[in-house]
C-alpha cells in the first residue's frame, strides 16, 4: 500500500463523514459511520467514538478510514466518483473521541483519473483474474463478445468510410467521363474494404506485440487500436488468420478485376496498395513508427483508392482523379494525426515516433490547420484550374468542421476524452467533404446529361 | 425467507452505494463502495474482472461487511446499517451469469444499465462480472444514523440457535 501523504489527509477532509472498518473478534469485518476532523499538522485523524461496545474502535489491530463521494443522476448512472481509504491503528477513547494514525492510503477520483482510464489501467488484474480462474475451475475462462460485435470492434468496421469515400470518388469521376460498370463498381468497393479492414488487423497486430497499444492507457473510440488483443478477446493465431482471409479475399477480388479489366495498372495500383498497407505498421520499414504515417496514409487512402477505382472502370490514369483524391488523401491523413495526439504518451514508450510524439503541441496544431487549408485549397484550386467541375464547391461547405476540430485540438490537447468529440467531427470532416465532392459530381453528370 | 429488521430492508431496497469490507491478504479490512441488491433474502454485489482483487479476498476469507451510511446514496433516508455476513463468489461465467441471477434486480435500481449494457462493445471487460452472494448473519442498526447511541443488534435465526 502507498505511504501516506499530507494531501491525503486533506482530500480526507473534504468528505462530510468517514466509514470505520476493522476486524472484529469473531473473525468479521465491522464498520461504523462517524464523524472526524482531519489534522494536516499532526498527521492523524480525530474520530468521534461510536457508542456501544460492538462499535468501540478497537486499538490492538489494523483500523481502515475510508471517505467516500457519488452523486446519483438518474437516468444516467452516477459522477463524481471518489473515494479515499487510509489504513493504520487507533488509539484509546479519549473526551469522546478516537485519534486514528494513518500509515498507508489508497483511492481513486474520477476527476483525476477518468473512469475509461481506471479501467484501462486495470485490464492486467482482469487478465491474472481469468487466468486463475481458469485453472481453478480446469476450463479456459475468456472474455466474450457476439460474433457480429467483435467482428466490428476487431476490424474496426466504422472506419471503412475512409475507403468508401475515395472509392466512389474515383467511380464517379469516371462515370462523368462516361465510363460505369455496375458490376467492377461493386468488386471495387468490395475489395477496397477487404484490403482496409486487412490493414487494420495488420496494424493491430503488430501494435500489440511492438507494446504500443498496452502501453496507452487513454484509447478512445478512435485511437488505441482495437486492443481486441490485449483484452484477450482473440488470440494471435486468430488475429493472424482473419488478416490473411482478409488480405487474400482483396487479393482475389483485385486479381478477378485484373484479369477483367486486362488493366496492368492496375496490378501495380493493388500491388502499391497492399505494400503501403503492410509497410505501414510491420517490419521492417514500419512507417507509422518513423513519423511517416500520415503520407502512407495519405496515399493509401488517397491517390491509391480513388486511380484504382477510376483505373477499373476506364483502364487509364487521370490528371483529375488524382487531383480529386488530393483533399481526401490529406484529410484522411488528418484522421491519423488528430488520433495519434491522445496516443502520443504510450506511442513514444513503444519507440513509436509519430509526429505528435515528435512535434511540440503548437507545431501539431498548426500542422492541423495548414493541412485542412491545403485540402480545401485544392478543391478550389481544381475549379479555377478548370479540372474539376464547379459543383464540387459544395464541398466548402464543410470547412467550419475544421475550424471546430482545429479549436477542439487546441483546449484538449492534454484532455483525451473530451478530444473524442473532435476526433470524431474530424472522421465526419472527411466523410462530408468526400459526400460533398461526391453529391458535386453527381450534380455535374447530371447535368451533363440534360445539356 | 429474510429475517433482516424492516428499517434495514428498506435501506438495502433503496441504496445506490454500500460500502463492502473484506478481509485483504495481510489481514487488513478493505472497503469497496458497490451498489447493493436486495432479494429478501440475500444481499447481492458484483464485481468486473477489471477490479476483481475484491474476489480474490473473498474467496480467500468470505466473511464480509455492508454498511449503509450515506443518505445521498439511501434515497434520503437517514438511519445507518452495518450487515455481517458470509460471502460466496459465483463465477463459472462472467460473461452471462451474472445477467441470469442479478441482471433484474440491478435494473430495478438503476433502469440506465439497460443503455450500459447495449455498449458493451465499447467496454468489454467491465461487463464480464463475478456476483458476490452475501447471507446476512448479523445486523446493527443506527437510527437516524447516530452513531452516539449504541446500534441496534439483530442476528440470523442460524445465528441466534447457535
Amino acid at each position: 500500500m502507498p505511504r501516506i501523504e499530507k494531501e491525503d489527509l486533506s482530500k480526507l477532509a473534504e468528505y462530510p463523514f468517514v466509514v470505520v472498518s476493522w476486524v472484529d473478534d469473531a473473525g468479521y469485518p465491522m464498520s461504523v459511520a462517524t464523524e472526524f476532523r482531519a489534522d494536516t499538522s499532526t498527521g492523524t485523524v480525530v474520530l468521534e467514538a461510536p457508542a456501544g461496545e460492538a462499535a468501540a474502535i478497537p486499538t490492538d489491530r489494523a483500523v481502515n478510514v475510508l471517505g467516500s463521494h457519488i452523486r446519483p443522476t438518474p437516468g444516467q448512472g452516477y459522477d463524481e466518483r471518489r473515494y479515499l481509504q487510509l489504513w493504520g491503528t487507533a488509539g484509546p477513547v479519549a473526551d469522546g473521541s478516537v485519534v486514528f494514525m494513518p500509515s498507508s492510503a489508497w483511492g481513486w477520483d474520477e476527476s483525476e483519473i477518468p473512469f475509461f482510464e481506471y479501467s484501462e489501467r486495470s485490464v492486467p488484474q482482469s487478465r491474472r483474474y481469468l487466468a486463475a480462474l481458469s485453472e481453478e475451475k480446469g476450463r479456459t475462462i475468456r472474455p466474450r463478445l457476439s460474433l457480429g460485435w467483435l467482428f466490428l470492434r476487431t476490424t474496426r468496421l466504422p472506419f471503412l468510410s475512409a475507403t468508401f469515400v475515395p472509392v466512389l470518388l474515383g467511380l464517379a469521376v469516371a462515370a462523368r467521363s462516361g465510363s460505369f460498370d455496375v458490376w467492377l463498381a461493386l468488386a471495387t468497393l468490395i475489395g477496397g474494404a477487404f484490403a482496409h479492414l486487412a490493414i487494420n488487423v495488420t496494424n493491430d497486430i503488430f501494435d500489440t506485440l511492438s507494446g504500443a497499444d498496452e502501453a496507452n492507457v487513454n484509447p478512445t473510440q478512435f485511437s488505441g487500436g482495437s486492443r481486441v488483443l490485449i483484452y484477450d478477446l482473440v488470440t494471435l493465431r486468430q488475429l493472424v488468420a482473419l488478416a490473411i482471409g482478409l488480405f487474400g479475399g482483396a487479393a482475389a477480388i483485385g486479381l478477378w478485376l485484373v484479369w477483367a479489366t486486362g488493366s496492368a495498372t492496375l496490378l501495380w495500383i493493388g500491388l502499391a496498395g497492399i505494400a503501403v498497407g503492410i509497410a505501414y505498421t510491420a517490419p521492417p520499414l514500419k512507417l507509422v513508427y518513423r513519423g511517416l504515417g500520415e503520407i502512407a496514409v495519405a496515399i493509401g487512402f488517397g491517390p491509391i483508392m480513388v486511380l484504382g477505382a477510376y483505373v477499373v472502370q476506364t483502364g487509364t490514369l487521370s490528371w483529375e482523379a488524382a487531383l480529386v483524391s488530393v483533399p481526401v488523401a490529406i484529410l484522411v491523413a488528418l484522421i491519423l494525426y488528430v488520433n495519434e495526439i491522445p496516443d502520443r504518451v504510450g506511442d513514444a514508450a513503444a519507440g513509436k515516433r509519430t509526429l505528435p510524439v515528435r512535434l511540440p503541441q503548437d507545431v501539431v496544431t498548426g500542422v492541423y490547420l495548414a493541412g485542412a487549408v491545403v485540402a480545401f485549397a485544392a478543391v478550389l484550386g481544381g475549379v479555377i484550374g478548370g479540372l474539376v467541375p464547379v459543383w464540387t464547391l459544395l464541398a466548402l461547405l464543410a470547412a467550419p468542421l475544421a475550424w471546430r476540430v482545429y479549436g477542439g485540438i487546441r483546449q484538449f490537447y492534454e484532455q483525451p476524452y473530451a478530444l473524442m468529440a473532435y476526433m470524431g467531427i474530424n472522421v465526419n470532416l472527411h466523410l462530408y467533404v468526400g459526400g460533398l465532392l461526391l453529391i458535386g459530381y453527381l450534380v455535374a453528370i447530371a447535368v451533363d446529361l440534360l445539356t | 425467507m429474510g429475517w433482516l429488521p424492516a428499517p434495514v430492508e428498506r435501506l438495502l431496497d433503496v441504496a445506490l452505494v454500500g460500502e463492502l469490507t473484506v478481509i485483504g491478504r495481510d489481514g487488513r479490512p478493505v472497503t469497496h463502495p458497490l451498489i447493493p441488491l436486495y432479494d429478501g433474502e440475500r444481499i447481492y454485489m458484483h464485481s468486473s474482472t477489471l477490479f476483481s482483487r475484491k474476489l480474490e479476498h473473498i474467496k480467500r476469507d468470505p466473511h464480509v461487511s455492508i454498511s449503509l451510511t450515506d443518505p445521498i446514496a439511501l434515497g434520503g433516508l437517514t438511519d445507518r446499517a452495518t450487515v455481517q455476513g458470509t460471502a460466496r463468489v459465483i463465477e463459472d461465467d462472467p460473461h452471462s451469469q451474472w445477467e441470469r441471477l442479478i441482471l433484474d434486480l440491478w435494473r430495478k435500481k438503476e433502469p440506465v444499465i439497460d443503455a450500459f449494457l447495449k455498449m458493451r462493445v465499447a467496454l468489454p471487460l467491465f461487463f464480464e462480472r463475478a456476483v458476490i452472494e452475501i447471507t446476512p448473519e448479523r445486523c446493527l442498526l443506527w437510527e437516524d444514523g447516530d452513531t452516539g447511541r449504541a446500534p441496534v443488534e439483530s442476528v440470523s435465526p442460524g445465528e441466534a440457535a447457535a
